[in-house]
């Protein structure tokens, strides 16, 4: 276990050696509580919650996830520091968890910084704590299947927009399958409501609407991990060679 | 300690590893000669667990690599072609993530075999320096540093020297030397001087097959003019002693280059002595009698040529 707990501090603070991490953890705040502020109106919503944040938690993560995870496995295939790293003594399986590990973690802070809105709906009203945590609960364990498809896609390529692009792919297709408005789209062609349903359960969307309305279902939960499992699962069949 | 046996990998259509079987001791510096291409790098992947063999089994320390793959890697360090380190990393920080992955962990421990390697690959100086700011050099010897940080039993360096000036070279070949007692090493190159100048043993491989394996001096005594000796007489018509030295019962041959004899002796046996005395014999004046160095090249080109 030893070796897991090494690689994920060096990959953690990995992301702080660089400026990746720095515009990164700004371009996402900035990002987030400008959607809430202007595209979700938050003051016009005359709500002190963080819904109009939640809202667009999926959206956010589509581009900016990607974006930490498409080196993960691609920038030591492209400099070839992975056959140093798995002639290390650990298992694939164990590097791969490290790995994403670290990264989640980062994500996780660049969550955590968001922490302001916390203290601007406290100052402003008297929030309901109960959907603002199961959100953040939720959003972190997103977040993380996120990563993992990323992970895996660039575990496929020693080409970091390659994984970019092919992880925004996957991504961008488990959004929309629970985005209200391309379910629209489905039945307009008269697709029967139960393959739409159907489909919509894949989607990250619509896993993440109950835990942002403060319901923490295990069904829910069980989705966001077992998808993430199989990702990093596949992950480590791609590294063996 | 590493043994390869009937080792077999394929890309696609390609067999770049066919049936390679070998086994490194302890006090053995294994040079791993071929042409570009010849699967010396697939081969030293396979040793280390990197690439899984199509069939075949590699062993470090007893351990199969694929079957017991921890225990196997913590008895060897390698160094990767072209020594590919984290390059946003610091020196120290690096040598000190090597030292953790490979369950150093006390500190007193950790700092006293950091410290041994940096005194070793004369790392002191860049210590602090991120590794993308340091020269070929350097970036090399970090490398080694890597992968001796452990004190292995066993070492797998792929082309440890590539890339470095002649001082640089003559340094690792030291460093190695310096390692080979306690240790089974093994290391590939293409740069035949290399390979004489730090290895006792030697594998040539051409298409992912093993043509040779031997002693240094057993590959010389391939070279069709090992042992030969050549004359320069003074005064002396060259045509009769020609024919003086070919009638003499161990030469082979007597060849005529550049106004100088070449005495070719047949195999295992030497003719210097009887030279000496067939010329002393004959009064002939020796203006230069020598013992032309053989080059390994000619015998390594003649056995890449011909498969």
């Amino acid at each position: 276990m030893q070796p897991v707990l090494t690689l994920f501090k060096r990959e953690f603070c990995g992301y702080f050696r660089t400026p990746v991490a720095y515009v990164f953890l700004i371009v996402f705040v900035v990002a987030s509580v400008g959607m809430m502020w202007f595209v979700g109106r938050f003051f016009d919503t005359n709500d002190a919650g963080l819904n109009r944040f939640f809202v667009f938690m999926p959206w956010i993560f589509l581009f900016l996830i990607p974006a930490v995870g498409m080196r993960l496995w691609a920038e030591e295939k492209k400099s070839g520091t992975w056959e140093l790293l798995l002639t290390m003594p650990l298992s694939v399986t164990q590097a791969v968890f490290a790995k994403f590990l670290a990264g989640w973690a980062f994500v996780s802070v660049a969550i955590g910084l968001t922490f302001p809105l916390l203290l601007t709906v406290a100052y402003l009203g008297d929030p309901d704590w109960g959907p603002i945590f199961t959100g953040y609960f939720g959003g972190i364990l997103m977040a993380g299947t996120y990563l993992s498809i990323c992970s895996l896609t660039s575990s496929l390529t020693k080409n970091q927009v390659i994984s970019f692009v092919l992880s925004i792919s996957i991504c961008l297709v488990l959004v929309l399958l629970g985005w209200s408005v391309f379910n629209d789209l489905l039945l307009s062609v008269n697709l029967p409501v139960w393959v739409v349903d159907g489909l919509s359960n894949f989607s990250f969307v619509t896993h993440f609407d109950s835990m942002m309305r403060g319901l923490v279902t295990v069904r829910d939960v069980v989705f966001f991990l077992t998808l993430s499992a199989f990702c990093l699962f596949l992950n480590v069949i791609a590294l063996e060679r | 300690m590493i043994e390869a046996e009937h080792l077999v990998k394929d890309y696609g259509a390609i067999r770049a590893v066919d049936d390679v079987s070998f086994h490194v001791r302890k006090g053995d510096i294994l040079g791993f000669l071929g042409p570009n291409g010849a699967g010396k790098s697939t081969t030293m992947k396979m040793l280390t667990g990197f690439l899984s063999p199509n069939s075949g089994v590699a062993r470090v320390g007893g351990y199969d690599v694929q079957k017991n793959p921890i225990a196997a890697k913590k008895l060897f360090g390698y160094l990767p072609e072209n020594g590919p380190l984290y390059h946003e990393m610091t020196v120290s920080e690096f040598l000190r993530f090597i030292a953790e992955m490979r369950g150093i962990r006390a500190r007193p421990d950790r700092i006293e075999k950091i410290g041994r390697v940096v005194e070793i690959c004369h790392l002191d100086e860049v210590l602090n320096q991120t590794i993308d700011t340091l020269s070929k050099g350097y970036r090399q010897r970090v490398g080694m540093a890597q992968a001796v940080l452990h004190d292995p039993s066993c070492l797998i360096m792929d082309e440890p020297t590539e890339g470095l000036d002649p001082n640089q070279k003559k340094e690792v070949r030291k460093l190695i030397g310096s390692m080979s007692e306690e240790k089974a090493i093994i290391l590939s190159t293409h740069i035949l001087d290399e390979a004489e100048a730090m290895c006792n043993r030697i594998i040539i491989i051409a298409r992912g097959r093993i043509i040779v394996d031997e002693k240094l001096e057993d590959l010389r005594r391939r070279h069709p003019r090992y042992n030969a000796v050549s004359l320069t007489l003074r005064g002396v018509e060259t045509g009769p002693a020609l024919e003086v030295l070919g009638r003499l019962e161990p030469v082979e041959k007597v060849l005529q280059e550049d106004g100088r004899l070449i005495v070719v002796p047949g195999k295992n046996k030497t003719v210097d002595e009887l030279v000496l005395q067939t010329a002393r014999e004959h009064n002939w004046q020796l203006a230069a009698m020598e013992k032309p160095p053989v080059p390994l090249e000619e015998v390594f080109w003649n056995l890449t040529q011909d498969n």
